[in-house]
């Protein structure tokens, strides 16, 4: 069974988030970047099923700042081969999904592997989620809000979330691309040794057969919302925080 | 040309998200197919009565009894095809996830997520979007023929019709038994809790960091005769049990109060509690967009100010 995840960095969104100067993107120059929430759970997913049923795992990222140390975190991690995924900045107008789908469907094609599993949304986007872009670029079979992965005789066995909780099981024919949200369990932490042992490791490019597709962010436009009319805020230190906090469940009479 | 609608829906009963987005297609004017997949042509009568749609087109298969991301992938593709809607409108729900971009490519339309308010623009529709954990907003025009996925809540559902809309029945080749085939429905593990049922609550987010600051919320949560919920990451990381978590993948709650720590704000939390009566928030973020929903909300680090407020109320 093999098994290739992707990984992508994303904006830290506990930073402070500003446009660029077109304000069709964000401005990448200062803002930190980290590897994209399910898509860490994506790796552990594709990590617990090597443990399980010995699959092997490929990491891939789009080459970019960064993706490097991503992936050797991925190597660190459990997976056993990663590559990087070259793209020329000066062909991109934009990083969203849809846009950089087909570049991804052309490293699976390559890898051709039985399961594809990567984060079922990323923060940027806008014009629908990776995992099902590659399920129409592939044509294989996809399923996004996946919890639960399991393996046996050349099938698998996921959970699908729905609203309040509710979910169903079923089972896929592989090939097939997962849309994962949570792994089977918490993602592992990484011991510093392990990564200080791929400090000298190069991770491999993979060409692709694949270009970039359009999408609609040359007619869109960013802006940050306007808060004004939401909260009222209580100013001060912590104590005076907590006494405005008092205050008011006194006033609406939640306390005495 | 019209408007076509996915009808989602389970146990019988049409979801909420499916009901508003009829009700937006209605706000835009112009007709409104709503497609329903069913088992059988009287499962599709049961569901289509009194939705407000000028049509029903049905798909009527066990194959499509309940809800699989590849038959009904197949069914809308089908649907998009047999009538060329103007406007294609998804629920941002597990099936919107699943389809929408699966369909914009298989009938080369555009598609916006997220989206927040739609109107009419020129020829097509002009769209808002949350994107960035609702730290941004994005506007797009999205083109006649586009697709658009609409956060559950975006729109508050009318009333239902009066009358049946005619139903028209579609044929769809759902592919040789699926490819993925539904095993069992599970029901969510209760635990006993039920958090729709508690007046207030206080909810910790991300930020909790692990279990050893736990007693510190539950202490407060103690003090204000509140049950302590959590938001997704809390809940995966296992700080807390699932019948606790809040939003759109966990429970819907509108208490009286709603005190949060730590959470910042993405659309999926706000979408289990942005009706709660009052809502206080505590982040360490100015930029956090829970403070464009809470009623108040202080910009501090949630472990000063959550002893501080214990003390003040034992
Ligand atoms: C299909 C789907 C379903 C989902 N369902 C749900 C759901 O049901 N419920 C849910 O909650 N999420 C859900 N999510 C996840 C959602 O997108 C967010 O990732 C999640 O809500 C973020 O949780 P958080 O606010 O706790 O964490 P973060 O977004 O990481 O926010 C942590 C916040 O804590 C603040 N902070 C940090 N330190 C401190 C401090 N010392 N004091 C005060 N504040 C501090 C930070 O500024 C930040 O704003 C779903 C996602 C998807 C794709
Ligand atoms: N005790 C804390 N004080 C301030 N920030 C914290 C604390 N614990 C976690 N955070 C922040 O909360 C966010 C989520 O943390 P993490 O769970 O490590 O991803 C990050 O921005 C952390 O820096």
């Amino acid at each position: 069974m093999k098994i290739v995840v992707i990984q992508r960095l994303e904006p830290v969104l506990t930073e402070e988030l500003e446009l660029s100067d077109d304000g069709r993107d964000i401005d990448r120059e200062w803002i930190g970047f980290a590897l994209n929430q399910f898509d860490d759970q994506a790796l552990e997913q594709a990590v617990l099923l090597k443990e399980s049923n010995g699959a092997t795992v490929t990491a891939i990222a789009i080459e970019d700042e960064g993706s490097d140390k991503m992936l050797k975190n991925a190597l660190a991690r459990g997976a056993d081969a990663a590559f990087q995924i070259p793209l020329d900045a000066d062909d991109v107008e934009s990083r969203s999904s849809r846009a950089l789908a087909p570049l991804y469907a052309a490293a699976i094609r390559t890898l051709a592997p039985d399961l594809v599993l990567v984060g079922i949304l990323s923060n940027s986007d806008l014009y629908g989620e990776l995992a099902p872009y590659l399920g129409a670029h592939t044509g294989w079979p996809q399923i996004s809000a996946v919890t639960e992965v399991r393996l046996a005789a050349g099938k698998a066995t996921v959970r699908q979330e729905y609203a309040g909780g509710r979910a169903a099981r079923f089972e896929v024919d592989t090939p097939v691309i997962i849309g994962l949200q949570t792994a089977m369990q918490p993602p592992r932490y990484v011991a510093g040794s392990k990564l200080r042992d791929l400090l000298k490791v190069q991770i491999p490019e993979l060409e692709v057969d694949g270009a970039p597709s359009a999408d609609m962010s040359h007619g869109t436009t960013l802006a940050l919302p306007d808060q004004s009319a939401g909260a009222v805020m209580f100013d001060g230190d912590a104590d005076d925080i907590a006494t405005s906090i008092h205050n008011l469940l006194k006033e609406k009479g939640f306390v005495q | 040309m019209t408007i076509l609608v996915l009808i989602e829906h389970y146990q019988g009963g049409v979801a909420d998200g499916s009901l508003e987005l009829l009700t937006l297609a209605r706000t835009l004017g112009g007709p409104v197919t709503a497609l329903v997949l069913a088992g059988s042509m009287a499962d599709v009568a049961t569901l289509a009565a009194g939705l407000d749609a000028d049509t029903v087109l049905a798909v009527a298969a066990p194959a499509v009894a309940r809800y699989a991301s590849s038959v009904y992938l197949r069914s809308l593709n089908a649907a998009i095809a047999a009538c060329d809607p103007e406007l294609v409108l998804l629920s941002y729900s597990t099936a919107g996830i699943d389809l929408a971009a699966g369909a914009s490519v298989a009938t080369g339309r555009e598609m916006v997520a997220y989206v927040t308010s739609l109107t009419r623009h020129g020829a097509g529709f002009a769209a808002c979007s949350q994107v960035y954990g609702g730290k941004l907003l994005a506007t797009s025009t999205l083109p006649a023929q586009g697709i658009a996925v609409v956060m559950p809540g975006a729109v508050k559902a009318g009333p239902r019709s009066t009358g049946d809309a005619p139903v028209q029945t579609l044929t769809v080749d759902l592919g040789p038994d699926g490819c993925i085939r539904h095993l069992e429905t599970l029901v969510p593990e209760s635990g006993g809790i039920d958090l729709t049922k508690a007046a207030r609550i206080v909810c910790v987010g991300r930020a909790l960091g692990n279990t050893d600051k736990l007693p510190m919320a539950e202490a407060l949560a103690k003090l204000l005769g509140a049950e302590i919920a959590g938001s997704r990451p809390v809940i995966d990381a296992g700080w807390l049990p699932k019948p606790r978590q809040i939003g759109k993948s966990g429970t819907k709650v509108k208490p009286k109060l709603y005190l949060m720590a730590g959470v910042s704000g993405a659309p999926e939390h706000l979408e289990g509690m942005g009706e709660s009566e009052l809502i206080i928030a505590l982040n360490s973020d100015p930029r956090a967009p829970i403070f464009g929903k809470a009623h108040y909300g202080a910009v501090c680090d949630m472990f000063e100010v959550m002893p501080t407020l214990i003390q003040k109320l034992s």
